[in-house]
């Protein structure tokens, strides 16, 4: 079959162009020259440098607390909007979806410029604080997603069924509705949390002295030069967000069937 | 009954309302600062200049300066440089991208779809700014590309690999590709394959089977892919500032400059609303084409 064979050679060739430059990248990190064209070797040499590199160090430290605090509150507003949306009809129902809508479409520039402004204007100081409100404001609409997702996925009969025996709505939210969509919940934090840590274009804006994040002090390493500490610590961030993206995506998979027994 | 009657139509509202005020305070109240500023005009310091009497300064025009400066000579190239750049990634994307979302769709075997869809959603959520240096690092002057160039005798000194418009589109359409694909993909799983083999048996060759059918049947994907790949193409800061340096401004790194470097803020947030403008008609548009087709989009 002669399309068969152009579409495979075709899809292969193009998983390698998204592949070959984050394997070149985290190959070169384990480079033991920093002529880091020429291939000399194993070693964890940079590895070893990032440990002592104190603005590396306090950027990372600086990344998991937005990354947490970020994770945390937009979770929780997420899912309360996402439980809105998804069993509730209400006046003002489109509106707050486009609400939501409107982080994810206007470009990430436009809503820094905003939120730095802002912030002047109310007299905020930028810091770690500053960088939190911007990452919650662009996530929360990514967990309202995958929660809402969840909550059409699942079988109404089973809320029905707890209140037609006299659970109180209370009791059946915890007892039946949070725990089929907590695979939901969980997913859609693991992927805020992926979204805050790498996120640059927003941040860029609304950090200020001493709340530099990761991305942050990778991109002013590569603007002086690359290096392959930068190699290293690029390494370090994706194979984070690869373990995270992985296990979000497995908990978005539909429940499977409920066998009867 | 009717007081839990009551307290369901409160719940939604108390559901929503965290959403609303953190968005109401810290994203559309920012948005409305922004756009009051862009009427402003730029203080010697930076800063805002006071505006002694409002209705002289709009009778004056100066109230639209902004935008009336954003209009004129380098900066209008910027723009069309912008979208053409946009036009031509979203362009190249669709044709890289089609045959792989309906290979993964249609012809791959079953058990293999997942992984293969899973390799596509991994650099959909990775960190766009790793993925540019990765290239910046092969693409540079002591890069493994030169390395390979002049070991294969192609050439004997180093080339300018980066810093222009071949790096950067190569960059905007690597970081953009699997925003392509997963649309396509979805709506390429959807497609009813008895279609294909019912226009097959009657006859149709396979060129106008996938002209006739196929394409048709799978625009709301194509559609939903251009989008995805054309609106941040178009406010793209960190491809063109890392891949195209200097030389290649677009105009992200135009409204970017005016808030780190010019401090020209009026300015800035003038350039910033035009982009949104161009990005809120896109969608638009787009709504008004999924409401036709009468689906909802994400939530």
């Amino acid at each position: 079959m002669k399309r068969g064979w152009f579409l495979r050679t075709h899809t292969f060739l193009v998983y390698v162009f998204l592949y070959a430059p984050i394997a070149i990248l985290v190959l070169f990190s384990f480079n033991k020259t920093s002529q880091t064209a020429v291939w000399q070797g194993l070693t964890l040499e940079w590895y070893r440098n990032l440990m002592h590199d104190e603005l590396i160090l306090v950027s990372v430290r600086n990344s998991l607390v937005v990354g947490v605090a970020t994770t945390v509150i937009a979770t929780v507003i997420g899912t309360l909007a996402a439980l809105a949306l998804g069993r509730f009809e209400f006046r003002g129902k489109g509106m707050t979806k486009n609400l939501l809508y409107l982080p994810i479409i206007i470009p990430e520039i436009v809503i820094g410029a905003a939120l730095v402004t802002f912030f002047g204007a109310a007299r905020l100081r930028l810091s770690i604080l500053t960088v939190v409100i911007a990452h919650v404001v662009f996530s929360i609409s990514y967990v309202t997603i995958v929660v809402r997702a969840r909550l059409s996925g699942f079988d109404r009969s089973l809320e029905e069924a707890a209140l037609d025996l006299g659970a109180r709505p209370v009791q059946t939210f915890f007892r039946v509705t949070l725990p089929l969509i907590l695979p939901g919940i969980v997913s859609g934090a693991l992927l805020v949390f992926t979204v805050s840590i790498d996120d640059y274009v927003i941040t860029s804006f609304v950090a200020g002295v001493g709340s530099t994040t990761l991305p942050l002090q990778i991109y002013s390493m590569l603007k002086v030069g690359v290096t392959p500490e930068v190699n290293a610590v690029s390494t370090l961030l994706l194979a984070v967000t690869v373990v995270l993206i992985v296990v979000a995506q497995r908990l978005q998979q539909p429940p499977p069937e409920r066998s009867e027994g | 009954m009717i007081a839990e009657g009551k307290s369901s139509e409160r719940a939604p509202y108390l559901l929503a309302l965290p959403t609303w005020l953190v968005l109401g305070g810290f994203f559309l109240l920012p948005l409305f600062v922004l756009f009051l500023i862009s009427f402003g005009q730029r203080a010697t310091y930076g800063g805002l200049k006071p505006i002694d009497d409002l209705w002289t300064y709009v009778a004056s025009g100066k109230v639209l300066a902004q935008y009336a400066r954003s209009f004129h000579g380098i900066y209008l190239q910027i723009f069309w440089r912008s979208i053409w750049m946009a036009v031509v990634t979203t362009g190249l994307c669709l044709l890289v991208s089609y045959p792989v979302a309906y290979y993964i769709a249609v012809v791959a075997p079953e058990r293999r779809r997942n992984l293969l869809l899973g390799l596509v959603v991994i650099p959909f959520w990775t960190s766009f700014l790793i993925r540019t240096y990765a290239w910046m690092f092969i693409l540079r002057t002591e890069g493994l590309a030169n390395k390979l160039l002049m070991a294969s005798g192609l050439t004997s000194k180093p080339l300018e690999l980066l810093y222009n418009d071949f790096s950067v589109l190569l960059g905007l359409v690597y970081g953009e590709l699997p925003f392509m694909i997963l649309p396509l993909y979805a709506s390429l799983e959807k497609l009813d394959l008895s279609l294909l083999e019912a226009s097959a048996d009657l006859g149709a060759p396979r060129q106008s089977t996938f002209w006739r059918v196929t394409v048709p049947m799978t625009m709301p994907g194509i559609v939903a892919g251009i989008i995805l790949v054309f609106v941040p193409s178009l406010g793209q800061f960190i491809v063109s500032d890392l891949l195209g340096g200097a030389k290649t401004i677009l105009a992200g790194n135009l409204i970017q400059n005016q808030f780190a470097v010019a401090r020209n803020k009026p300015f800035g947030a003038a350039i910033a609303f035009e982009l949104t403008a161009a990005v809120l008609l896109l969608l638009f548009v787009y709504a008004l084409y999924t409401k036709r087709k009468g689906q909802d989009v994400l939530l």
